[in-house]
């Protein structure tokens, strides 16, 4: 052990140290009276840790959990205690639901005024912990080494999620004896399930023996790092296949295979073959109800095979004729092993009657309409055709991220960053900045409506000084238009407080020196996308579209998966 | 909806760490599933505590229950079995008014009758224990409740051990050890 690791050091220090030694050399975070020795610290690590200041502790955990989708590393936040740490509750329930490795450290306040209703004491352990995949309060310096290594090992194993790290002034404060430790297992916690050799030999002789087979491919297998062993899979046995929302970028939106996106707004083709199949082989996927529909109408004609490395999720939803527990990055190549090449032409050419249809009857009339105000899909398919392979998609919630997830085109794994399980609005502009600080190397186009841009808004701050090179799309609508478009179709088109009085976007972007352009004609878009993606630094685009547009084709919520609105 | 409606014994084994059985709890809270009983002890391992907890709900919720108290980090197992597959016990406390036990034959036939042990005797009150199956607690207490004579009633949940030859959670740590503590 050298010198530097054994002398001691100031709780906030170790706590630094241990979180270099996990690899850790971005941070967003917001400081604060409970958090200040670490912060103190923090100056003296510059060369090691690029903070970015962020404007609101939600807009940390976003930004930590955009870094961590792009990166595959995990990202970190760090917070204050009290209302900073309540402020990250939306983040970390959203890098929950969808399986994002985020660390998240709290400042709190000092042992001795815990339980006395000090100024910002919130228990935010017991807060946390029903919505993260680990919490635990440090509360003496001793600790934090191996908390902080244990934190790193929950957060990336398994099934990846947020952990929550509360540390107290007192562990902040004190001195300790600072050793670097590594956590490389934990015996209450099966990371790496062994996977059952008879249930792959059952689910190979299944899919050899389908006619009909349909693959769901979700974002487990971006997780997993199995996304060439997805593919041989699929290729060896010319298995079609549908993506989940997280799952879209697994594989390239042009592979031959791939159909496209499965559920509420996906590709119709997809949910018509899920109700046709024979046998349904989901990967790294849960099942959702945005997936599904109605399960009690769902693929009951198909023999499920369901990988998942999680076993809660196995049979939650559908039950699994064949569970196969484990990392699928192992459990797919154990099953391409064993599966004989068919030549199932005939079964994925019926795809096509399914694709024209929903290509006559919706994505034409999207993204060619020859008048009228733009289409949300046409801007996306604009920003995508400009961006290339190279580009990552952030999306916000609503119509933008289902138009986004149904016209952009991706080439790359780890391409889409969005919010999936929570749906939290406000996600994108955060989650977007997280993302060009994990890949400066990509183009990061970002996609939101004018509801959520206003959620984290406060954001620009932080792409104002960090000139983060976000490329920022927002479709303007004037309407929180997908809650308008469900008033519409289930509401009797009743628009309660959907319609938004918006100020100028422009005047405000240029408020942080933020350069920007607003499309309102079709013949606008094209230059308009050009400059933004040939600006250095970020840009925002307005991109004024059809106020009542809607998302089609949409099953409607609790209906079988395969009814599916054409128009509306 | 009403689903069917039974009584399972869950056996929890967890690390021994506060705010554990907050997180058992909790997974009962958000599927809104009353827990009957509940006991927490140290058990034979070392650093491990076990649960032995009781609920009324459907077998899609325990199966639901079971999976959640799992995924929680430092819960080693949580299984859950039917009578069967068990040695279960409970211990039962009354504290009987000393006058009412004088004046009523009944009362010193039924604490005899159901085998029931003298913790103390004062001239205001006696404190008896009875251990053994829910049901004989339930029924020793409607009879003493019929005649009036208990002043305060304690039960201390079931705890169970399993029937079964092998004992599971410490196959499961030894399994564990051998497949991941050889990690790097």
């Amino acid at each position: 052990m050298d010198a530097k690791n054994s002398e001691r050091v100031s709780g906030s220090e170790a706590l630094l140290r241990a979180l270099i030694r996990e690899g850790v050399d971005t941070v967003f975070g917001y400081p604060g009276g409970a958090i200040m020795p670490v912060y103190d610290a923090l100056m003296d690590h510059t060369d090691e840790i690029n903070h970015i200041l962020v404007r609101h502790e939600q807009g940390a955990t976003h930004a930590a959990e955009g870094y961590a989708r792009a990166s595959g590393k995990p990202g970190v936040c760090m917070v204050t205690g009290g209302p900073g740490a309540t402020n990250t509750l939306t983040g970390i329930a959203d890098a929950m639901l969808d399986s994002t490795p985020i660390v998240v450290i709290a400042g709190q306040i000092a042992n001795e005024l815990i339980g006395t209703d000090a100024f910002q004491e919130v228990d935010f352990t017991c807060v946390t912990q029903p919505i993260s995949k680990w919490s635990y309060q440090i509360s003496s310096p001793d600790e934090i080494s191996r908390v902080v290594a244990r934190a790193f090992f929950v957060a990336t194993s398994g099934r990846p999620g947020p952990v929550v790290l509360t540390i107290t002034k007192n562990a902040q404060t004190g001195m300790t004896c600072y050793r670097p430790e590594k956590v490389t297992y934990i015996r209450s916690y099966d990371d790496d399930p062994e996977i059952d050799i008879t249930r792959i030999r059952e689910a190979a002789a299944a899919i050899n023996a389908a006619k009909r087979p349909f693959v769901l491919a979700g974002q487990g297998i971006e997780l997993g790092g199995a996304q060439d062993e997805f593919r041989k899979f699929v290729e060896k046995g010319e298995l079609p296949f549908g993506c989940t929302l997280l799952g879209l970028s697994v594989m390239p939106t042009a592979h031959p295979l791939n159909k496209g996106m499965l559920g509420m707004h996906g590709n119709y083709c997809n949910n018509v073959k899920t109700n046709e199949c024979d046998v349904l082989i989901a990967v790294g996927m849960r099942f959702d109800d945005r997936v599904t529909g109605n399960l009690a109408t769902y693929a009951r004609q198909a023999k499920v095979i369901h990988l998942d490395i999680d076993p809660s999720e196995i049979g939650k939803n559908v039950p699994a004729d064949i569970p196969v527990l484990g990392n699928c990055r192992k459990s797919l190549a154990m099953l391409t092993e064993r599966l004989v090449h068919m030549d199932r032409s005939e079964w994925i050419d019926s795809f096509g009657k399914y694709q024209e249809e929903e290509y006559r009857r919706v994505i034409d009339r999207e993204l060619h309409p020859s008048e009228g105000p733009l289409n949300m899909g046409e801007v996306v398919s604009a920003v995508s055709s400009a961006a290339g392979d190279n580009a990552i998609l952030v999306t916000d919630v609503g119509q933008n991220q289902m138009m986004a997830a149904r016209y952009f085109r991706f080439g790359q794994k780890r391409s889409i960053i969005t919010s999936g399980g929570m749906g939290t609005m406000g996600f994108a502009i955060p989650a977007g900045i997280g993302a060009a600080f994990a890949r400066p190397d990509r183009t990061i186009c970002v996609f939101m409506g004018d509801g959520g841009l206003q959620m984290t808004v406060q954001e620009f701050g932080t792409i104002m000084e960090h000139q983060v090179p976000v490329k920022m799309i927002l479709l303007n609508n004037s309407y929180l238009g997908n809650v308008r478009q469900w008033q519409q179709l289930f509401y009797n088109r009743r628009y309660a407080f959907t319609h938004l009085e918006n100020p100028d976007f422009q005047v405000l972007s240029s408020a942080y020196g933020i350069p920007s352009r607003r499309v309102i004609e079709r013949s606008g878009l094209k230059d308009a996308v050009e400059e933004m993606l040939s600006t250095d630094g970020p840009f925002f685009l307005e991109v004024c579209v059809a106020e009542e547009g809607n998302v089609m084709p949409m099953t409607p919520p609790g209906h079988p998966i395969d009814n599916m609105l054409m128009e509306c | 909806m009403m689903e069917d409606n039974t009584l399972y014994t869950i056996i929890v084994h967890s690390e021994n760490i506060s705010g554990i059985l907050n997180q058992v709890a909790a997974v009962f809270t958000r599927l809104q599933v009353n827990i009957e009983s509940l006991n927490v002890s140290a058990s034979s391992m070392k650093n491990v505590h076990k649960f032995t907890i009781t609920c009324k709900t459907s077998a899609r919720n325990m199966d639901k229950i079971l999976k959640q108290i799992n995924k929680k980090m430092d819960v080693i197992n949580a299984s859950c079995y039917t009578d069967e597959e068990i040695f279960q016990s409970e211990i039962a406390m009354f504290k009987i008014s000393t006058d009412e036990f004088k004046n009523s034959e009944d009362t010193s036939r039924l604490l005899r009758g159901y085998n029931t042990h003298i913790v103390e005797v004062t001239p205001e009150f006696l404190v008896v224990e009875l251990a053994g199956s829910g049901d004989a607690i339930d029924s020793l207490y409607r009879e003493l409740d019929n005649i009036g004579c208990v002043r305060q009633f304690v039960r201390s949940g079931k705890v169970a051990v399993t029937s079964s030859p092998l004992e599971k959670v410490s196959e499961l740590l030894a399994k564990r050890e051998a497949r991941y503590g050889n990690r790097k």
